[in-house]
């Protein structure tokens, strides 16, 4: 939950480059119309900062002319943007019945004993956290995983196959 | 082996480029119509098509184009609903994914005959992949003059722009879509006005499935009347399936409406049976909103007859025995698998997605899921499989949009169909959470296939 005293306590600049991306953005709709770039902004902001801080909000919200309240309560209402820093991979698992069917839920045993976290809390080298997510229309694939903030996808997960990934990712975050 | 009219070049390597897929006769259709139709002829092939909407509410599409309010110095839209989140289904991430061309190229005919100069596709927030790989499609296409200013040279202008979501389910309904679309939180609309009249930024609007799009495609290549052949009674053409749970092969597959489901679940051209040749359970034939079948119900009606895969033969029964074709997400449920459990995640799906906007819903299915856990752990009450039936009728046609219905179904068929699984499930509460209830009396009654003879 978004809390009074977070407000204050974040603060971020958006370059150059990543306004620029926001322009494009809002040059796909019609003059006035400006608000429908807030979800896509929105991904561009978590992008780049690995979550949306209320400051980010507020900032977003001076960018499109629009009131801070309006850019709070959908950053609040779509479940992808993250209120809190993640890990630097931050895997989301499917959690809905047809995963189950094939085996979702002994995955997200397993990766919250490899892991050493429990949903939502971060390792302790910052690299990793995860949480179970609401399907991923990919349910003849699973169970599946998800990373941001590229959204690389996994299938057909085994525990042989986390073990990989999670060595890969610390590898990849070592170099 | 039916006719694949989507699917046709999904293995030919490179067919997700403009070249290969130009060259597999792609944009033909975009050529024929905008040089020799007018907007209001393929609209009339569209009608003569009786395609139906493939997103799940099996609307005639054609008579949805209709619909759409003209008024002067207005302008129209067409919107892309690509925002798949139902349970079960992922054809259109895979259509998106092997073959994103398909897709654009019906954006283009629709918007041409719906006279929309700018088209939204509106993608599910989590498929970043698809998202660029489509902005990678619409720029190829955009430079081969496809897209853009006087397109072929025939005066008619587009501008073609991808739409990411935020992740939440209710975006699947079209006027929660338009919200979102505009910036705004997922909360459906009231209707009237429908979109057809006040959609999106409150002009005209056509929102349409990806699946729906990517058909009109080989209407206009084929003509309405040859597409109309395809398929049994008023279920036309073809559809994609979404096959998943424990079936053998699962995966996305194409089949001609009207294939009998057992065809579909046993030939080895489609799902080839059920994994680990374990027996048939129950099915979810069109995404988790439709009612779940136990196996027998599903493979035949209650009349004897053997079910086919179409809008028709699928809601034979009605709700008593009966289900829908809904989005085409088939999901399979082997034996061991528990009925309760799965209602129970599939109302915590429901109560996680509800946008909150009308109390049925928002209170209804977080009361529907607490009592299904407390089922599902052991603590049950012979009462409640009385007080989910009695919830989920107030949830049923007391909200703004559908959503409500949806999480309604899944849990009063279940009931419906399973009640001594739910009833075992409270006398023998420890038991329950150490083992299944197993097949009982829902078992497939077809004979295990002989096994296959080894390749030589």
């Amino acid at each position: 939950m978004l809390r009074v005293e977070d407000l204050q306590t974040t603060s971020v600049e958006f370059s150059a480059g990543l306004i620029a991306k926001f322009d494009d953005v809002v040059s796909r709709y019609p003059e006035g119309k400006q608000k429908s770039a807030l979800l896509p902004i929105l991904h561009l902001v978590q992008a780049e900062f690995g979550w949306v801080s209320p400051n980010a909000m507020e900032k977003v919200a001076d960018y499109l002319s629009i009131q801070h309240v309006e850019v709070f309560e959908v950053a609040t209402f779509y479940t992808m943007y993250l209120l809190k820093p993640q890990g630097k991979y931050f895997l989301e698992v499917c959690r809905t019945g047809p995963c189950c069917l094939v085996g979702a839920e002994k995955i997200m045993d397993y990766i919250e004993q490899k892991l050493g976290v429990k949903e939502g809390e971060v390792t302790a080298d910052g690299l990793f956290s995860w949480r179970g997510v609401e399907c991923l229309a990919a349910c003849g694939f699973g169970p599946v995983l998800q990373i941001s903030p590229e959204y690389t996808f996994y299938e057909n997960l085994t525990p042989e196959k986390v073990d990989k990934l999670v060595a890969d990712l610390t590898a990849q975050a070592k170099n | 082996m039916g006719r694949k009219l989507l699917l046709e070049h999904i293995n030919v390597p490179g067919i997700n480029t403009f070249d290969v897929y130009r060259s597999k006769g792609g944009y033909a259709a975009v050529e024929k119509a905008l040089k020799t139709l007018t907007p209001d002829e393929v609209v009339e092939e569209v009608k003569k098509s009786g395609l139906r909407g493939r997103g799940g509410a099996g609307f005639p599409t054609g008579m949805k184009w209709s619909f759409l309010a003209k008024p002067e110095g207005v302008a129209r839209y067409l919107v892309c609903n690509a925002d798949e989140s139902e349970p079960g289904t992922f054809k259109d991430r895979y259509l998106m994914t092997y073959i994103p061309h398909l897709l654009i190229e019906g954006m283009i005919v629709a918007s041409f005959a719906l006279g929309a100069k700018t088209s939204y596709i509106y993608v599910r927030g989590e498929m970043m992949p698809q998202i660029r790989i489509l902005e990678r499609a619409i720029a190829e296409a955009k430079a081969k003059g496809f897209l853009g200013k006087n397109i072929l040279g025939t005066g008619y202008d587009l501008e073609l722009y991808v739409q990411p979501g935020g992740g939440a389910y209710i975006c699947g309904e079209e006027t929660a879509l338009l919200e979102s679309l505009e910036g705004k939180r997922g909360n459906p609309r009231i209707k009237p006005p429908f979109p057809a009249i006040a959609g999106l930024y409150g002009c005209p609007t056509v929102v349409n499935n990806v699946e729906s799009i990517a058909a009109v495609v080989p209407i206009i290549n084929e003509g309405g009347e040859e597409y109309a052949k395809i398929g049994i009674g008023r279920s036309t053409g073809t559809k994609l399936i979404s096959a998943g749970g424990n079936v053998a092969k699962p995966g996305v597959y194409e089949i001609e409406l009207g294939l009998p489901v057992e065809d579909f679940l046993y030939s080895p051209e489609y799902c080839g049976g059920i994994a680990n040749g374990k027996r048939l359970k129950a099915v979810v034939a069109g995404g988790s909103s439709v009612p779940i079948l136990p196996a027998n119900l599903f493979l035949k009606t209650i009349a004897g007859d053997g079910r086919l895969m179409s809008y028709e033969s699928l809601s034979e029964g009605g709700f008593t025995s009966g289900t829908m074709m809904g989005s085409g997400g088939f999901i399979a449920f082997d034996e061991d698998q528990c009925i309760v459990r799965n209602t129970w995640n599939f109302a915590r799906f429901y109560h996680h997605e509800s946008c909150g906007q009308c109390s049925p819903c928002r209170e209804g299915t977080g009361w529907m899921e607490k009592v299904l856990h407390r089922l599902e752990y052991g603590h049950g009450k012979m009462s409640d499989m009385d007080l989910l039936v009695d919830v989920s009728k107030k949830i049923e046609g007391n909200t703004i949009c559908p959503l409500g219905d949806a999480a309604a179904w899944p849990v009063a068929s279940a009931i419906r169909h399973f009640r001594d699984e739910f009833e075992w499930h409270v006398t023998n509460g420890a038991e329950a959470t150490t083992r299944n209830y197993g097949l009982a009396h829902y078992a497939d009654p077809l004979p295990k296939p002989e096994p296959a003879p080894a390749a030589v």
